[in-house]
């Protein structure tokens, strides 16, 4: 039901520039790969397949999606050879066992297989390091801030749906997911204006919660599956999902909107002007839902209802209309948090966007405590800034991911309950 | 069995142990099994125990009571290892048989031979009532992970758990439930599993919380008679229960808790007698209710059971007695 | 037809495929982790990625292949120990967070280019580079082998008719099964009586015998043209004596069960999956190498360890251990109560568990590359998927759940990549069209029929 929603605003799939190479067993093996990487990728870019004995195979031209797929017929041996990059960029040398005659890199194909050469494209001064140290870790601090309240957006909600029903939701990434996705539809595809796209996507997203609880959980608490049970639908839910985006939009990556956005310099910061307005739009919307939580009705039953379902039933609440509502503002949240994470953070949406962040999600809620909004908000913002300093502070690649999990797994040591959780009753 | 415990089984000599014993908060007794310094725990702004001292005679039945929240669970949680006082480290200081409990783990508690049942049941839903029954034993071979593979190891000693069990389960009046799951059970049938488990492992002491609370009463009667069994066998016990008939009729001592302190100590009449448990905990027209005593004392021939003398001339009903003994 | 026979005969190629092999050992692993002990570990992908560094790692270093199953063991031990140590204590959710934290992290370095040396990056370790060991070890000896030799192409030329006579078979023998073992399910209790001790040796001598003679003969027959080392040899006789044992046991069993009526249903019911089996590859035969890097040695070697994981999960699951495992499924407090250190026996489950873990990614590597990325987390859910179809807490429903899983998955993309039109969904779709159907059908599945296909129900009904 998620789908419904998107599949009436794709209509076709886009037409992929790069046909995708299909490997059939016993039959087509294939190459491909990404000149530039997800985030930036370089178009225009000449890319030959070469045989074992140097003659060209195939050859294509980079389209935006910096994509390219080859496909062979017999296994063995090729090299892929890439042509003139532009301006600053160049071909990182690949690791010796694969470096073939004249820069080209070797590829070993298996048929029924696809395999992608050790092709890295990095900037030609990539080592010369412009910035000063401390500049470095002002503007990680700035990036990190933006990051951890894109991630606050979704935690909070994720936080606030385990709080109400207990649920660990695998699926909340695809919510996020599915924001950027929305908002690619509207904006990109559409041609919708982007800020009336990012509420229409806002409050498409929150349909697709109330959605969920009204189709599915709903009717799964009222028969009473254990919660282990439902996580593991949920987790069906993301897989699902996941391939839903890919059928609808393909595998590539897609922009919101075409247009790049202008820096802004604050000092050493330099942020896109987009970034600052993410950064506002979402300590608002967080600072909403908190003065909610804290100071009306509305708030104080959802309080409840998080402490003792069944206490909150018994005086008077109707607890499906809190959670109900719980899942309208968890997913419109996480909807609005991916329609600007596309936009300043990952430069686009892909099928595996929301999931690329799922652990930091689960990083952030975990650290402030199981099912407290606050400490979720607390948590996304340290997350956010441990993933975002540590590269400058020397973690390299994806590893920064894995700083924060790590640093989550030390404070689960020291601390079981969170940093504002609390400690529950045995017996 | 200590040798304190030699002759336990006839009242008169319990009676005389304690004759001695200051009937105070705290009071020292003659040959404690578990003694208690210190402990509070507090949640929040609530202290939800604060025990300056406490010690629990051997081979004796002791109860524990007082109103709702006094912190009863609460104190069985701490003493056990399922939870820490926050005055851990502080003066805090609770030893059992002789062993410091300080810090020791609520598994390694009950493997030292106190073990406990829980007021809000735990079977194990999923498993079958014999399998519940036989995870209760002691040191069983065929729970090492090198050994469990080679059944030679352990199907001997597994065919005599498996005997015990069915012993107990007899007597507990679940035998024709053995293979059933457990979370098949009612209410009460739970309680009466938990304790035939907790009997598994023939502690030292055992730690009862509630355990009458949904039982019906010929069943709690023969339940008494199975404690009172147990006691004469050497077993030391300790219970909270909220029925005053029952405590009255099997308990040794009674210790009074509100508010997370101990406010008196005392045999049953005595404690009952005294204004300060009476205003906190029993009301003032506890006396005149006297419509369990009627079901106690329904088939069986008990002698008449007065408030002012819980002694326990009566023996329990004669078939539950029986059985009690050749277990 | 024919469209029909080749979307099967893609099936069955994926139902036995070495991958299917090694994902089964995962899941028996998984299944002792969340099926047994209620353990919620989403990292299971981790731990088969391990595995695969551990022992490609250490072949390409020249340590000798046993020694490198071994390392491969001892890195899943003390990955184990890091996930434990902090989160065993804690409530279950916080593993669930951990155990997919560290499998990502796994997943992150081994693809860092720093450790390109060891790990070969994102590139990955070539299947060249430690296959090997593990081929040189084949008494299958050389050139192509179709299983079964004697198949439909020996009948009245291969006509359409006889392939689809073994279909009708092959269906009937799979219903009739099904039907007899259901009946038998509603009987309850066990059919099989104890066994003497003399009978027992007795046929364990036997069956060393017959292992020993086969080791001897099999080679021979199979005109293995390399020199046969002694550790091929170790190997052959192992593989023998355990399907000698395998089978003595089995006749030994059925021959006790025929006295009772339930029993002879089993028996009818054992007899009739074989037939089954036998139908399946008299209708499909298959074609592969005899040893190669992808022929029917890596096909024996991988499916005979799910044999031996069987075995060996059935063996510590009715012991007094296993029921260590299931009491902590139940309640953590109730068992400490009981004096049992809950700590340890977690522990003990996650290593064990973790180590098939890690087996079923040796056995997942030994056909391709190690790539860090095909052991991520879509593997886990797949996993998941696969042992709630088969059914946790289950000797068997892990195999059955990973076969049913990565065929069904086959069948789906098969049958929509031939019968869609391709204006409605192309090629590429047509492969994300069935992870889709995957990913719903294991939602269907939990809120459904939770106790997977082999699971007791009864069991269920207690939601704790
Ligand atoms: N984990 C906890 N968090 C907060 N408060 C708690 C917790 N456990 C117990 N309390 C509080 O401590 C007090 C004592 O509780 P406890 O369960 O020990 O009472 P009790 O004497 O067993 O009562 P009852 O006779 O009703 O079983 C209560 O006020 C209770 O609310
Ligand atoms: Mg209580």
């Amino acid at each position: 039901m998620l789908l419904a929603p998107l599949a009436l605003l794709m209509g076709a799939p886009p037409a992929n520039a790069v046909v995708l190479c299909l490997a059939q067993a016993d039959q087509t093996g294939c190459v491909t790969g990404t000149v530039g990487n997800r985030a930036n990728p370089v178009e225009g870019v000449d890319v030959s397949l070469l045989d074992a004995d140097g003659v060209e195979v195939d050859s294509l031209t980079t389209e935006a999606d910096g994509k390219f797929s080859f496909q062979v017929t017999e296994a063995g041996d090729y090299f892929v050879s890439v042509g003139e990059l532009p301006d600053g960029l160049e071909v990182r040398p690949p690791a010796e066992r694969f470096q073939g005659p004249d820069g080209s890199i070797m590829v070993t194909v298996a048929l029924g297989g696809s395999v992608s050469p050790d092709l890295n494209v990095r900037s030609v001064d990539f080592d010369a390091g412009g910035d000063s140290f401390g500049d470095q870790i002002i503007q990680s601090i700035a990036q990190g801030l933006r990051l951890g309240l894109l991630l606050a957006l979704a935690s909070v909600g994720l936080s606030l749906i385990y709080g109400t029903t207990g649920l660990s939701n695998f699926a909340h990434a695809e919510q996020v997911t599915l924001g950027g996705m929305v908002a690619y539809g509207l904006c990109n595809v559409a041609g919708i204006n982007l800020w009336v796209g990012i509420v229409l996507t806002t409050l498409i997203c929150g349909f697709s919660g109330f959605l969920q609880d009204f189709v599915m959980w709903k009717p799964l608490r009222k028969r009473g599956l254990g919660l282990t049970q439902m996580m593991i639908v949920t987790i069906g839910l993301s897989l699902a999902a996941q391939y839903a985006f890919q059928f609808f939009v393909g595998a590539s990556q897609q922009k919101v909107v075409v247009r790049n956005f202008d820096v802004v310099e604050l000092g050493p910061i330099r942020l896109t002007g987009m970034s600052f307005v993410a950064m506002g739009v979402a300590l608002v919307a967080i600072g909403i839902v908190g003065y909610v939580l804290l100071y009306t009705r509305v708030g104080q039953a959802t309080r409840a209802v998080s402490d003792n379902p069944a206490l909150a039933a018994a005086s008077g609440i109707d607890v499906d209309k809190i959670i109900r509502m719980v899942w309208v503002v968890a997913a419109g949240l996480a909807g609005l948090g991916g329609v600007f994470y596309a936009l300043v953070v990952s430069n686009g949406i892909r099928w595996d966007t929301g999931m690329q962040i799922l652990l930091l999600l689960f990083a952030a809620v975990t650290l402030g405590g199981l099912g407290t909004a606050f400490g979720a908000f607390v948590g996304a913002i340290i997350i956010g800034l441990v993933v975002e300093l540590a590269g400058p502070l020397g973690a390299p690649g994806d590893l920064k991911y894995a700083v924060a999990l790590v640093i989550l797994i030390v404070l689960l040591m020291v601390r079981p309950q969170g940093l504002l959780g609390r400690a529950a009753r045995v017996g | 069995m200590s040798e304190t415990t030699v002759g336990m089984a006839d009242p008169a000599v319990r009676r005389q142990l304690m004759a001695d014993v200051a009937q105070e908060p705290g009071s020292a007794k003659p040959d404690s099994i578990l003694s208690v310094d210190n402990i509070t725990r507090r949640f929040g702004g609530i202290t939800a125990v604060d025990v300056n001292h406490l010690e629990v005679q051997r081979g004796m039945i002791t109860a524990l009571i007082g109103p709702n929240g006094a912190g009863k669970t609460t104190f069985f949680n701490l003493i056990t290892g399922f939870d820490k006082p926050s005055s851990a480290g502080k003066g805090a200081h609770w030893s059992f048989d002789g062993a410091t409990l300080d810090k020791t783990g609520a598994s390694a508690v009950a493997k030292s031979g106190m073990v406990r049942t829980f007021q809000l049941t735990k079977a194990l839903s999923r498993m079958t009532v014999m399998d519940n029954m036989l995870l209760g034993a002691k040191d069983q071979r065929g729970e090492s992970l090198m050994r469990c593979m080679f059944r030679p190891i352990w199907s001997g000693q597994e065919r005599e758990v498996e005997e015990k069990a069915a012993g107990l389960l007899e007597r507990f009046k679940l035998l024709e439930k053995k293979d059933d799951y457990a979370g098949s059970l009612s209410g009460g049938q739970r309680k009466l599993l938990e304790m035939a488990r907790a009997l598994m492992s023939d502690p030292k002491m055992i730690m009862l919380d509630e355990p009458m609370a949904g039982v019906n009463p010929a069943l709690t009667q023969s339940l008494l008679g199975h404690i009172q069994a147990l006691r004469d066998e050497g077993t030391t016990v300790l219970f909270v229960e909220h029925d005053m008939h029952v405590v009255q009729h099997i308990s040794d001592w009674v210790v009074v808790m509100a508010e997370g302190q101990i406010v008196a100590e005392g045999p049953a009449d005595t404690v009952m007698a005294n204004p300060a448990v009476i205003d906190a905990y029993l009301g003032a027209h506890h006396d005149t209710d006297l419509g369990d005593d009627d079901l106690l004392d329904e088939g069986a021939d008990l002698g008449p059971l007065s408030e002012t003398a819980a002694d326990e001339e009566g023996s329990p009903p004669p078939e539950s007695h029986d059985e009690g003994k050749h277990a | 037809m024919d469209t029909i026979l080749s979307i099967l005969n893609a099936t069955l190629r994926e139902a036995i495929a070495p991958n299917t092999a090694a994902v089964a050992i995962a899941v028996i692993g998984l299944n002792i982790h969340f099926g047994f002990t209620g353990l919620l570990n989403i990292g299971q992908a981790g731990y088969m990625l391990l595995g695969a560094y551990g022992m490609a790692i250490s072949i390409t270093y020249d340590i000798p292949l046993l020694f490198a199953v071994l390392i491969g063991f001892v890195v899943s031990f003390v990955f184990s120990l890091i996930l434990g140590l902090p989160t065993l204590k804690l409530r279950g959710d916080y593993l669930a967070i951990v155990t997919i934290s560290a499998a990502e992290i796994v997943r992150y370095s081994g693809r860092l280019a720093a450790f390109e040396d060891f790990t070969g990056g994102s590139q990955g370790i070539f299947g060249k580079d430690y296959q090997g060991p593990f081929i040189s070890l084949s008494f299958l000896g050389s050139g192509r082998l179709t299983l079964l030799e004697f198949n439909y192409t020996d009948v009245a030329d291969g006509a359409r008719w006889v392939q689809v006579l073994g279909l009708i078979a092959l269906i009937g023998a799979i219903v009739g099964a099904v039907l007899l073992l259901r009946s038998l399910k509603s009987a309850g209790g066990a059919v099989l009586a104890p066994m003497s001790s003399t009978v027992r040796s007795a046929l364990v001598a036997v069956a060393l015998v017959l292992g020993a003679i086969l080791t001897v003969v099999v080679p021979a027959y199979a005109d293995r043209d390399t020199a046969t080392d002694i550790f091929s040899r170790v190997v052959a006789f192992v593989i023998f004596t355990s399907i000698m044992l395998a089978v003595l046991f089995g006749g030994q069993a059925a021959f006790a069960a025929w006295k009772t009526a339930k029993g002879r249903k089993a028996v009818l019911a054992g007899v009739l999956i074989l037939f089954a089996v036998l139908a399946i590859f008299f209708t499909f035969p298959k074609t592969y190498d005899r040893t190669g890097v992808d022929g029917w040695w890596v096909r024996m070697i991988a499916w005979f360890i799910v044999g031996l994981s069987c075995a060996v999960v059935f063996l510590l699951v009715r012991s007094p251990w296993g029921r260590l495992l299931r009491g902590v499924r139940e309640d953590e407090d109730a068992m400490r109560s009981l004096g049992k250190n809950v700590f340890a026996i977690k522990m003990q489950a996650l290593i064990i568990g973790g180590m098939f873990g890690s087996l079923g990614g040796m056995v997942y590597v030994l056909t391709g590359t190690v790539q860090a990325d095909s052991m991520g987390r879509s593997l886990t859910f797949f996993a998941y998927t696969a042992l709630l179809l088969g059914g946790a807490a289950t000797i068997f429903g892990p195999v059955l759940g990973t076969i049913i899983f990565f065929s069904a998955r086959i069948l789906i993309r098969e049958a929509s990549g031939a019968y869609i039109p391709d204006a409605i969904m192309t090629n590429s779709q047509t492969e994300q069209f069935s992870y889709v159907v995957v990913g719903v059908g294991l939602m269907l599945l939990v809120i459904f029929r939770p106790q997977g296909i082999l699971g007791n129900k009864r069991e269920l009904r207690f939601n704790v």
